[in-house]
């Protein structure tokens, strides 16, 4: 590979050619300041906050500008600073700069940048218009005011996802970044994945903020207030309270959540092997008898949603299993409701999860049990991590002693993996594999579905037979693989898809990583890394030998895929324009 | 398909649809297919929007945003008379914002508008080249001059005719 020698700021650097200044001056450990840049998604040099001096007639943006053999790159002269400020205060002239009450303050790269670049007060007034927030969806909150109009969503969106939802409208300060005709998101083909919130750099995109109702609900003396953390959540907590991407904090997790007051700690996790058992039994029923194929997995929320409007003809091809989180709600409000004696109507189950989508997915009209809903509040991993704080409890002195309560709460090491993309899948053929050959066999990791490639194919032998699978995250990933599927090119028998890139890890309602750290770290793989860490730290690994799974159907359920597990496990879908 | 009131839509969905197959493989294609939609419209409704967003297996929210970032392209009907009320320079200063607001009194709607029989268009538009018959309207081709308020009702009702 061609290397070329530049000079930034008098270091010398060499960097394969295409690399640009931006790039460059990271590997001479200068941080040059960004907005619209996000690595991989946005790279568009619109915002001109990257300015630098390349000794061209005019500054040029260090995010799109490639370096050349010889450059000499200023990134600190007088007319550099002068020209990032005035940028600075012109994207502030028309922002709502209501940083007290907003939910991203101290994490708001517009705002940490006024700082670093001494912005005291803007110099310059816009044409500043009041636009109403759209809040109708149960799962996202678009605020046009603090928009910076970086672009940053709608390329996620876009590009990434393939789903463009929003676009950019109008003009000049009427600009907005909004979905078509005006409408609301929730009017529009958004599957709620929150892509967008974690690509943007200030509080213009938001979830919708559940947490009084939690709160609500804890105070409640008549009520039971039980709660369920998804695998993803585990791995990524902790960066709330300044802790490396993806550190494990199970334990710590779960002594914060009973210190809020939460009456019973279970687990997503329990229901993830709960899911294995009847998913796996769906696929083998499938083949046996001549089923629709492939079986698409259907544990994330996004994906099921973008089926429904985009694909409505594969619904048919989606697993009926419920997601994890909406089978932990059924079985606590009934199996575990009759174990403790305890009225169902009582019991507020709250869903923890990495995910906007799952606010939505708890809204389904069909997600309801006897009249109750199965899962009544879902929050994401910020609000917890919000709630923590609020408590005043100092999250990194916890113990790290996980105190998960009894029978819907134990977990194999199938479990966590669920969290990162390929691990269902992974999950899947290790308990399919068991049952195929009729003995508990020694291959456990199956490293083929692993990593965060768009589209991961493998062929299996199980129990004799070759089974082609395949593994897409991202929507947008999802879309290719289903146009190679449709033209015959490919021919699976089980496909997992998770609507977000990397899977939940990297779900939208995770902790935000800004576009500066995106730079050096993936979250994608420093979360995975910690799930698939919690997996080989299990001694049991297969979902079908957690005793808690055994027990649960045992005394209730009767086996996989039984009348009782149809009822209360399974589900229907619904096509959408 | 129904996008609007006409009784022909049929034959306009099949022009739209001819218009798509001819120009979808261009480079830089979806700008002449909103003119020529629009010219077979004469607007964007929102179903054509999505028709042409699906076609090309691109965002409606990209068409959207083309649709209001220019303004060529009108998202409302447009009227059978389309009135352009002069306010450049010398217009302005002989008196064009009197006349306006008289068209507005007049037609019961501000610029920018249709009136709800979908006869008239009423527009304030920049110079169009006529300064020396100032003020100056247009009524689609027709062009009259050095107006006075109390002409416009007069030029109104000859249309509604």
């Amino acid at each position: 590979m061609d290397m070329l020698n530049v000079t930034i700021d008098g270091v010398k650097v060499s960097v394969p050619a295409g690399t640009t200044v931006l790039e460059a001056a990271r590997q001479a450990n200068i941080h040059i300041p960004t907005l619209c840049f996000l690595k991989d998604i946005n790279e568009i040099g619109a915002c001109r906050m990257c300015v630098v001096d390349v000794g061209g007639r005019s500054l040029a943006a260090a995010c799109v500008m490639p370096v050349s053999e010889g450059m000499v790159v200023k990134t600190n002269t007088p007319a550099v600073r002068k020209a990032r400020k005035a940028v600075l205060e012109l994207i502030l002239s028309n922002h709502e700069r209501k940083c007290l009450s907003c939910v991203r303050s101290q994490n708001c790269e517009l705002q940490r940048l006024a700082k670093e670049l001494g912005v005291e007060e803007s110099r310059f007034c816009g044409d500043n218009i009041e636009y109403p927030l759209d809040e109708i969806s149960p799962s996202l909150v678009r605020d046009p005011n603090k928009c910076i109009l970086c672009r940053r969503c709608l390329a996620v969106c876009r590009n990434v996802q393939q789903i463009g939802a929003i676009g950019a409208v109008e003009r000049g300060f009427k600009t907005q970044i909004a979905p078509a005709f005006n409408r609301s998101i929730m009017e529009t083909n958004c599957v709620f994945c929150g892509q967008c919130i974690n690509a943007c750099p200030v509080g213009a995109l938001r979830e919708k903020d559940d947490t009084q109702k939690v709160w609500d609900a804890i105070a409640d003396p008549e009520k039971i207030v039980v709660v369920q953390p998804a695998p993803a959540v585990r791995v990524a907590l902790g960066e709330e309270f300044g802790m490396p991407i993806g550190t494990r904090v199970t334990g710590k997790m779960t002594q914060a959540l009973k210190r809020l007051g939460f009456d019973k700690i279970f687990d997503t996790d329990f229901a993830a092997d709960l899911t294995i058992m009847e998913e796996a039994t769906e696929l083998l029923d499938r083949v046996t008898n001549g089923g629709v194929l492939p079986m698409f997995t259907s544990c994330s929320p996004g994906w099921i949603k973008y089926v429904e409007h985009n694909f409505p003809e594969l619904i048919p091809n989606l697993s009926s299993c419920k997601s994890p989180m909406q089978m932990e709600g059924a079985i606590i409000k009934s199996y575990w409701a009759e174990k403790a004696g305890v009225d169902p109507s009582k019991i507020v189950v709250v869903a923890v999860m990495p995910c906007t989508s799952k606010k939505f997915e708890t809204s389904r009209p069909e997600m309801a049990l006897n009249g109750l809903r199965t899962v009544d509040i879902s929050i994401t991993t910020r609000e917890l991590a919000r709630m923590i704080k609020s408590a005043g409890i100092q999250f990194t002195q916890l113990p790290d002693e996980e105190c998960f309560d009894e029978l819907v709460a134990a977990s194999s090491g199938a479990a966590p993996i669920f969290g990162a993309t390929g691990g269902v899948m992974e999950a899947a053929l290790r308990t399919a594999a068991d049952v195929l050959e009729g003995r508990s066999i020694e291959q456990i990791e199956y490293t083929a579905v692993r990593g965060i490639e768009g589209i991961k194919e493998a062929t299996v032998t199980l129990g004799g037979k070759e089974l082609k699978v395949a593994v897409a995250n991202s929507t947008g990933a999802a879309k290719q693989l289903i146009k190679k599927i449709k033209s015959g090119e490919a021919n699976y028998v089980f496909v997992e898809v998770m609507a977000c890139p990397g899977g939940c890890v990297n779900g939208g309602g995770q902790p935000i990583v800004d576009a500066s750290t995106r730079m050096d770290v993936d979250p994608r793989v420093a979360r995975a890394a910690g799930l698939y860490a919690e997996d080989a730290a299990k001694t049991i690994r297969k979902s079908h030998e957690n005793p808690e799974i055994t027990a649960v159907y045992a005394d209730f359920l009767g086996k996989p895929g039984s009348h009782k597990a149809h009822e209360l496990l399974h589900t229907t879908y619904t096509a959408r324009k | 398909m129904c996008c609007c009131n006409c009784n022909n839509n049929m034959d306009k969905h099949t022009a739209l649809q001819q218009v798509i197959d001819e120009l979808r493989n261009e480079p830089g294609c979806l700008m002449p297919i909103m003119q020529r939609a629009q010219d077979i419209y004469g607007y964007l409704p929102e179903e054509v929007m999505n028709h042409i967003a699906k076609e090309l297996d691109i965002p409606v929210s990209d068409i959207y945003g083309v649709a209001t970032f220019y303004a060529q392209f009108n998202l409302e009907p447009k009227g059978k008379y389309i009135i352009s009320v002069c306010l450049g320079t010398a217009c302005y200063v002989k008196g064009a914002q009197l006349v306006l607001d008289e068209l507005e009194k007049v037609l019961g709607v501000p610029a920018g508008k249709t009136t709800p029989d979908g006869v008239f268009t009423l527009n304030a538009t920049r110079c169009l080249g006529a300064c020396g018959l100032a003020p100056v309207i247009m009524v689609n081709d027709d062009v009259y001059g050095r107006l006075t308020p109390d002409q416009v009702a007069g030029i109104i009702a000859k249309y509604r005719e």
